[in-house]
């Protein structure tokens, strides 16, 4: 027992003083080397599958490199970039104008990259006659100032509109980018004849089965059997189908870019990380749903 | 001989007050645990009562992300489900609780019996999807309604999910009706028919309430065959066309909401308190049995 004790103090005292001195600064050189090869990668729940596939993929060709994804959230992943917690912040919204001062006064300026790009479609019944929506009719319906499908051109029927439950990041983009038009003063809010459903599965088996549906749902969670609709961004202009190509030229009006933040310009490690996701990396983007980057952008 | 005996006796009364004790302890736990639950729910719910004011708890709009914490729409939303559930159920419970118990032969019964068992056992996921998927098109189609994810779907699967238990209590309530209650009422000249629906089924009778109850219980507290079909549209359902309309019931709320709600939020307290509203609901039910039944005992009835 006392033998024990006194075995303790000794390997306590020896950490002490490895703690101080001369231990000191062979640690900090250790630190900084394997910092330049460690990357923390946090951030948003709708990039975060995507992050991870791109990290497997990376460190099995780099594999002295380790990049540890998480998720969060998009505002968690800002905020852990502001701390210095973390080299690469994942985002699906821009920074506000706040964050931003905020990187200021810690002395770096943040820099954006878009590494994928994400296309919200708008979907229904493949016997449904209606094959294109503006944004203001999309927007009417779901707020419930249209109820049948005859008002927007298609069969005398009611439309039944399908949503995800209010925790999905796809439903708050839907409701201000699409309900509110974008408008940041603007209430509107989902109709309470809106069935949220829990899964993307249940929309889709809705959709599949019932002539009177209308949902939305990530581009790469619909299925060959629902029935994708244009949309158009005004009543003048032309409709567009939701597809790679429309998503990256930027004529399909419900997409959104992704982003990556770093905290000033990147280097080192996570500059050629960086790098591959917007080169090689691009090729795993269309198999996790989300749209790649064109190259001559 | 004597001293061996006591000796005996004494190991005996050893045994049995050790046992006796173990016996009591665990049935004190017992509501020992449900009284530390519903602390726990106090405790996490009572906020929301404090932080929402009433206007906005009791109006007819649930839309926590922005603030409405209306819980009308989610109570009568399980309100009507529940009840529907029912109203199908206890016929069709009670009927084939008299045909197994009064009319079938027994190799019919032989079957029946473990048949209906095995209906318990059905996850409520797996027959979430088969309503999903094969009875929402159904009541769609055959009723008119826009969509096939109504109140009336859930009220379909509530009541098949509550028939087994519905059928093995009431039938255990018919077995229980003294053989001289039969043989009396065929004696005095009535029919088999008769004798079955004024003699043993009234006998009965609070045993056919407290399976009900149980069914009913069964049916409240469900959640996930529910939120799969009923649409979890928080609306109003105000008149009996609202049972072909999708509806929010209380459980699906909770479900749906809690993974992703930050702790301590009022929405996070508003969820407990839809809990607390739940809980008291089938305590009151509960309750409201009890008394029918001692009611019914006091009148010397039989069980």
């Amino acid at each position: 027992m006392e033998n024990m004790k006194a075995r303790a103090v000794l390997v306590l005292l020896a950490l002490a003083l490895a703690g101080c001195g001369a231990g000191r600064a062979v640690r900090e050189a250790k630190r900084a080397e394997r910092a330049a090869l460690s990357i923390q990668n946090t951030g948003s729940d709708t990039l975060v599958n995507l992050a991870l596939a791109w990290a497997e993929a990376y460190m099995r060709l780099h594999p002295d490199v380790r990049i540890s994804v998480t998720g969060g959230g998009s505002g968690t992943g800002i905020a852990s970039l502001l701390n210095g917690t973390i080299q690469i912040a994942n985002a699906s919204r821009e920074m506000s104008k706040e964050e931003i001062e905020a990187a200021r006064a810690k002395g770096f300026e943040p820099r954006k990259l878009v590494v994928a790009l994400d296309a919200i479609a708008v979907v229904a019944n493949p016997s449904n006659p209606v094959d294109a929506l503006t944004l203001q009719q999309i927007s009417d319906i779901y707020t419930g100032n249209l109820a049948r499908w005859s008002g927007v051109g298609g069969e005398d029927r009611p439309i039944v509109l399908l949503s995800r439950e209010s925790n999905s990041g796809t439903y708050v983009y839907f409701l201000e980018q699409v309900l509110r038009l974008g408008d940041r003063k603007s209430t509107a809010l989902f109709s309470s004849e809106t069935l949220l459903m829990p899964s993307s599965e249940g929309i889709s088996v809705e959709v599949r089965q019932n002539p009177n549906a209308l949902g939305y749902d990530g581009l790469g969670y619909v299925t060959s059997d629902q029935k994708l609709l244009a949309v158009a961004r005004s009543a003048g202009s032309p409709a567009v189908l939701p597809s790679a190509a429309t998503v990256s030229d930027e004529t399909y009006p419900v997409s959104r870019p992704l982003f990556m933040y770093t905290a000033g310009e990147p280097t080192g490690a996570v500059r050629a990380y960086l790098d591959w996701i917007v080169g090689e990396g691009q090729a795993l983007v269309k198999g996790l749903g989300f749209v790649p980057l064109v190259k001559d952008r | 001989m004597r001293t061996r005996a006591v000796a005996r006796e004494r190991r005996f009364r050893a045994s049995e007050f050790t046992i006796e004790a173990l016996v009591r302890v665990l049935g004190f736990s017992t509501i020992a645990f449900v009284l530390l639950i519903f602390l726990f729910l106090l405790r996490e719910g009572v906020p929301a009562f404090f932080e929402v004011p009433v206007a906005n708890l009791f109006s007819t709009r649930w839309y926590p992300t922005f603030g409405l914490f209306g819980t009308l729409p989610l109570i009568l939303g399980s309100v009507i489900v529940t009840v529907a559930a029912i109203l199908i159920a206890l016929p069709l419970g009670v009927a084939t609780a008299v045909f197994v118990r009064e009319v079938a032969p027994g190799w019919a019964r032989e079957i029946l019996k473990p048949l209906i068992e095995v209906l318990a056992g059905i996850p409520s996921v797996v027959l979430g999807f088969f309503g999903m998927t094969v009875v929402a098109p159904i009541v769609r189609q055959s009723l008119g309604a826009p969509t096939g994810l109504t109140a009336f779907t859930g009220a379909l699967l509530l009541a098949y999910m509550s028939l087994p238990t519905i059928i093995s209590v009431a039938e255990d309530a018919l077995d229980s009706v003294p053989r001289s209650y039969r043989d009396a009422g065929l004696a005095m000249g009535a029919t088999r028919w008769q004798t079955i629906w004024r003699v043993t089924v009234p006998a009965a009778g609070s045993g056919i309430v407290t399976a009900v109850m149980l069914g009913m219980g069964r049916a409240i507290g469900e959640t996930m065959a529910v939120m799969m079909v009923t649409g979890n549209a928080a609306r109003m359902p105000l008149d009996l066309a609202a049972l072909l309309r999708p509806v929010r019931t209380m459980t699906a709320t909770i479900a749906a909401e809690m993974g992703e709600v930050a702790r301590g939020s009022v929405h996070y307290h508003a969820l407990f308190g839809i809990g607390i509203v739940l809980f008291l609901l089938t305590f009151l039910i509960n309750l409201t049995v009890a008394r029918a039944i001692l009611r019914r005992r006091r009148r010397g009835g039989l069980r």
